[in-house]
């Protein structure tokens, strides 16, 4: 009878489990992740140069139609298929911002607009906005103090 | 005759048979290699319902219609009811069986409830206090994600220790009267926590329960695993049935006739799956479809079932506790 103490086991476990296919995973995110960047670019140069739009204006109207495709692409059931391949590669990006958002919120839309969709639409996306918020205060306080 | 047998296992004296078993499964599992064995394969994952929840209820209580009208038992004729699922305060077990106006006991043993409950109903069948008593046990892709997991359009990637939960539920009638497949033995798991954290890898952290009860069931009954013709563990995927075939055989135990409902269920190379399938489901609907079938077409003759879980929350989880985990085994016998 063979007793493995939990420290042997653990190590036991971990030569036992297939890693993730790093390469395949890093090759993936940066096609599609990269996909995506190429994507934006070429919505910031339609608006700027066939729409004749101000630069300041593409910069605010890029990242809104981004995120309006992220969340279409969820509703319609296509981002989650695409990030099965892409991992960080769709995640990084502001699309996957939206995709945090609008799964939660189409997912729990059966327990009522108030306790489920808007409650927690923020389930995935919220600590992203605290910590991104208190890093931009404490970058704003640095560059006010320093500059 | 002691009815006891060593430190886990009881003997079921009586004839108690399985006299009929139902299996209803969703789509994917019904495009899998035992689609044939299935009862019901339910067309989308709603089958009508409003909500996710209640098409796992609605699951639960066809699959005990349906067993009870393939053993033409009437619902008047049930003592007890044994169910389970994995949702929070077991909703699929008592939404689904509230109108059937059968005594009902309510079980959580994660993934191990089918074979808790088909453990429970013999014992109970045994004792002489029931003539006859449904176990059943369900799980669903969709409510188990979004309870343990992430809402099911977000965009994560798997990593290929994980599992898939099975949308299945599975229902069988036990009762004296019948002539087999019998439970002639019940070994009781322990829970065992060998200190795996890692909700992605549930295999790994229920292979010690299912060893543990697998070698307590052998040392018990004096038995060697040649004595069944199929030994079959819940959803320990492909991971975890690798990790049990190696702990068994340094425990002195060859298992040659092996092989485990997660890897059954799903063929891991087409569907997408990771290392295979998991939930309660997963076992009930293999075992009251697949092994069942199989056991009256004499198929197999003998069968060790090990039901295996994994007791934990998406609370313990976030807190950084470890998985406890357990396994329970019914043997099951044509003669």
């Amino acid at each position: 009878m063979k007793k493995y103490t939990k420290e042997e086991y653990k190590k036991y476990v971990e030569q036992k489990s297939p890693n993730s296919p790093l390469l395949k995973n890093m090759l993936f995110a940066f096609l599609i992740g990269g996909a995506i960047c190429v994507i934006g670019q070429g919505i910031g140069d339609f608006y700027e140069r066939v729409l004749n739009m101000e630069t300041e204006t593409v910069r605010a109207l890029v990242p809104i139609t981004l995120i309006f495709l992220g969340a279409l692409a969820t509703g319609l059931n296509i981002y989650d298929d695409v990030a099965k391949f892409a991992g960080a590669g769709t995640l990084v990006p502001i699309t996957g911002f939206a995709n945090s958002i609008v799964a939660p919120a189409m997912e729990f839309k059966k327990e009522g607009y108030v306790l489920g969709l808007a409650a927690k639409m923020f389930v995935i996306a919220g600590p992203v906005l605290v910590y991104g918020i208190v890093t931009s205060i404490i970058g704003g306080l640095i560059y006010y103090l320093i500059i | 005759m002691p009815k006891r047998l060593g430190k886990q296992t009881v003997i079921i004296e009586s004839n108690v048979s399985i006299i009929s078993s139902a299996a209803i499964v969703g789509v994917k599992e019904g495009e899998g290699p035992l689609s044939n064995y299935f009862d019901t394969i339910i067309e989308d994952a709603e089958w009508g319902e409003e909500s996710w929840e209640k098409t796992e209820s609605k699951m639960q209580r066809e699959a005990v219609m349906t067993a009870l009208k393939k053993g033409n038992v009437t619902e008047s004729n049930l003592h007890y009811l044994l169910a389970g699922d994995l949702l929070n305060q077991s909703i699929g077990s008592t939404f689904g069986l509230r109108e059937m106006g059968v005594p009902f006991f309510g079980l959580f043993g994660a993934c191990s409830t089918m074979a808790e409950s088909l453990s429970l109903a013999a014992m109970l069948t045994d004792g002489g206090f029931s003539d006859y008593s449904a176990a059943v046990t369900s799980s669903h892709f969709c409510t188990a994600e979004r309870q343990f997991r992430m809402p099911l359009e977000y965009g994560g990637q798997r990593t290929p220790t994980s599992q898939w939960t099975v949308t299945g539920a599975g229902a069988a009638i036990v009762s004296k009267n019948g002539s087999g497949p019998y439970i002639r033995h019940v070994t009781t798991g322990k829970i065992v926590d060998m200190g795996i954290k890692d909700p992605n890898n549930m295999g790994s952290a229920m292979a010690p329960a299912a060893v543990d009860t697998m070698t307590a069931h052998f040392q018990d009954t004096g038995r060697t695993p040649d004595f069944y013709d199929l030994i079959v563990t819940g959803d320990l995927g492909a991971v975890g049935r690798a990790i049990t075939i190696e702990m068994m055989e340094k425990n002195g135990y060859i298992l040659d006739k092996y092989d485990d409902c997660g890897c059954m269920i799903f063929d891991l190379e087409q569907q997408d799956v990771s290392a295979g399938g998991s939930g309660c489901g997963c076992s009930a609907a293999t075992l009251c479809g697949y092994i069942l079938k199989s056991m009256t077409d004499k198929v197999f003759n003998n069968v060790l079932f090990i039901a295996t879980g994994a007791l934990m929350s998406p609370t313990t989880t976030l807190q950084g506790e470890t998985i406890p985990a357990i396994a329970h085994a019914v043997a099951i016998s044509n003669e």
